[in-house]
């Protein structure tokens, strides 16, 4: 499959960036670069670089636009390496870039003001805020300290996060001894008791089952709804997007390839359907051959993909074709899209570094 | 929204967080009450052999004290200089400091708007109050077996300026190896360091021998006793100084500057750990996170 479109796509006009209104994040040109110090292998390699060590700039992030409205609920994609929590840990100001500027709630992130740091949340990895061997109850009564809640606030938020996540059997327990799902939970339910109006998720749902998944989807989302919190999470999980999120932003070697909604990424980027057909037997090379299409035989099941342009017009024929049953229309699954639109812009940058050299 | 649920800041605000912190890790601290009994067990251990080493020597020299010391002043030193670093040893603080570094769970304290130093401290102060409400009757009893080394107990001045060095050796120690720790922010692994820190601490801290025993030793400076170069360095301050205190070793003017040394490095050594953390974190945001 290629793409009609792979260049830069997000927009670039400016009419639209402040088309947001009330913007809560508000980056531009935030650039990151790595030194990263390269051991090559073997003993004498080492014993050399103990005195000379060969260095290269890494660009983690290289100088991305983007304005986040307050209540939008954005979700960064992107391979592994891509930039996204190198952007997630510049907005909540563990890191400072080497260039740009970015403005989260009115504060430059990097200067870690407090009352910058008690408006936000961020939510990476499963050991973050809970003490190990203590109850998450303990845990939360220091939160309500550190952020300074209001006592009547606080048992009326967590009461409420609690029973959404449907946890409260879980808050007297060691943390050590709870799953990876149950940690997950209350590691949401932490991150919010001081009602954030910024969150950051770094992969959410990573390592949890359909049920956790889902259960921490609803959450989030009623959360989300409820507060109008803005939301910015990164993921590999289309899942998560399909279920969560208006607006995709998708990163690739630094840069933001896409930014626009989730619907639109599909109506741009696929090019074919899926039809499935289930008929009466398994079909022999001479009927297959008359489709025309290339197809996916799984017994009496025929899988192909169709040009979406030239579904009205081929669909009577097949459907006209004996021994048909059934007949589906599908989009090609987000998981599919997505990774050729990060496939072939990694195709577009070895291109272009050809061309360089 | 946030306004409305962000209580005003009180004068007390920070100790009340404090207070919870406190509170919070010595829950966390009780978990671990079997570990502390049995380590109190055998912090004992090596005080014997010491006792043996000194019976030696006394029994091989016609003198009946070393550098002011009586084979019981010996005695009683070993076992107060054990109460003292009951209160200055930090075991873990630096090597802990520099695995949160490390594995990248000291970003919870650039989120979250709470002091890392204060936290550390409080932390500190649970799993000492543990400690002691576990070590507490060994400790008794082992003094109360050894009492006939003891010289009488002291006055009521003497006392109190025991106890003043003990809890400041408690907040020097806590600086010291909380300022080690840091250097975590600059070097992937402090172990090595923390072990030379820990040779040097064991030979000039007073917890091998007295420092009493440097008196005649020459540095090279004509009326200079490596004796007088120790006391102004802040390591006897973590073991000797709050036992010699309490022997009588130290007292009148001497006792009021030593105290005041002791009280000017643990000032030296917090305002160094809060620049460690400051550029340390500087640092960590510039090149890692």
């Amino acid at each position: 499959m290629v793409f009609p479109y792979t260049r830069r796509m997000h927009n670039s006009d400016p009419s639209a960036t402040s088309a947001i209104s009330d913007p809560v994040i508000c980056v531009e040109g935030l650039a990151k670069e790595y030194r990263v110090y390269d051991k090559p292998e073997g003993l004498a390699a080492s014993v050399r670089s103990l005195f000379h060590r060969t260095s290269r700039i890494v660009q983690a992030v290289k100088g991305v636009d983007l304005t986040v409205g307050r209540g939008e609920f954005v979700a960064l994609l992107g391979p592994n390496g891509a930039g996204k929590t190198t952007l997630l840990k510049l907005l909540s100001g563990i890191i400072t870039p080497s260039r740009g500027t970015a403005r989260v709630l009115g504060h430059v992130p990097w200067e870690r003001a407090d009352d910058f740091r008690r408006r936000f949340a961020l939510v990476m990895g499963q050991r973050n805020q809970l003490w190990w061997d203590l109850p998450a109850a303990e845990s939360f009564r220091l939160h309500q300290e550190i952020y300074r809640i209001d006592p009547v606030r606080f048992e009326r938020t967590r009461d409420e996060l609690v029973d959404m996540l449907d946890v409260r059997r879980l808050i007297l327990q060691p943390v050590r001894e709870l799953s990876l799902g149950e940690r997950m939970k209350l590691e949401l339910v932490a991150a919010l008791l001081h009602e954030p109006e910024v969150l950051f998720l770094d992969e959410p749902t990573i390592g949890l089952d359909v049920v956790a998944q889902h259960t921490i989807h609803e959450f989030l989302r009623g959360v989300q709804s409820r507060r109008r919190m803005t939301v910015v999470l990164t993921t590999h999980y289309m899942k998560d997007v399909a279920a969560l999120c208006e607006r995709v932003v998708v990163i690739t070697r630094g840069d933001i390839l896409y930014d626009g909604s989730l619907a639109e990424i599909v109506d741009r980027f696929t090019t074919h359907k899926i039809v499935t057909l289930d008929l009466d037997e398994a079909p022999n090379q001479a009927t297959i051959e008359r489709f025309g299409f290339p197809c996916e035989c799984r017994g009496p099941q025929v899988i192909m993909r169709i040009d979406r342009h030239r579904i009205a017009e081929v669909l009577p024929a097949i459907l006209g074709s004996a021994g048909v049953r059934d007949v589906s229309v599908e989009d090609v699954p987000l998981e599919e899209i997505v990774a050729e639109l990060f496939r072939s812009d990694a195709r577009d940058a070895a291109t272009a570094a050809e061309h360089a050299s | 929204m946030s306004e409305v649920i962000i209580r005003p800041a009180s004068p007390f605000q920070g100790l009340r967080t404090w207070w919870m912190m406190l509170k919070i890790s010595l829950e966390e601290r009780l978990v671990y009450r079997g570990d502390f009994a049995l380590g109190t067990l055998m912090r004992f251990l090596p005080i014997v052999t010491q006792v043996f080493l000194w019976t030696a020597v006394f029994g091989a020299t016609t003198k009946t004290d070393i550098a002011g010391y009586t084979r019981n002043d010996i005695v009683a030193y070993y076992l107060l200089t054990m109460l003292t670093r009951a209160f200055s040893s930090m075991p873990g603080l630096s090597t802990g400091i520099a695995r949160s570094v490390r594995d990248g769970s000291v970003k919870k304290f650039l989120v979250q708007p709470v002091d890392y130093v204060s936290f550390l401290l409080a932390a500190r102060v649970a799993h000492k109050l543990v400690y002691y409400a576990v070590a507490a009757l060994p400790f008794a009893g082992v003094f109360v077996l050894c009492r006939s080394y003891f010289p009488p107990v002291p006055d009521a001045i003497t006392i109190a300026a025991f106890v003043t060095s003990l809890v400041l050796s408690f907040l020097l120690g806590f600086f010291m190896e909380a300022t080690l720790g840091m250097l975590g922010f600059w070097f992937m692994e402090v172990s090595s360091i923390v072990f030379g820190y820990m040779l040097v601490q064991y030979l000039l801290s007073g917890h091998m021998f007295p420092i009493d025993l440097l008196d005649g030793v020459p540095t090279g400076i004509a009326g200079v006793s490596l004796a007088d170069v120790v006391h102004w360095l802040p390591f006897e301050y973590t073991a000797y100084f709050s036992s010699a205190v309490w022997l009588g070793k130290v007292h009148g003017d001497r006792l009021v500057w030593s105290l005041a040394i002791e009280a000017a490095w643990v000032v030296v050594m917090a305002v160094a750990c809060r620049i460690a953390w400051w550029r340390g974190t500087r640092r960590y945001s510039a090149f890692g996170g």
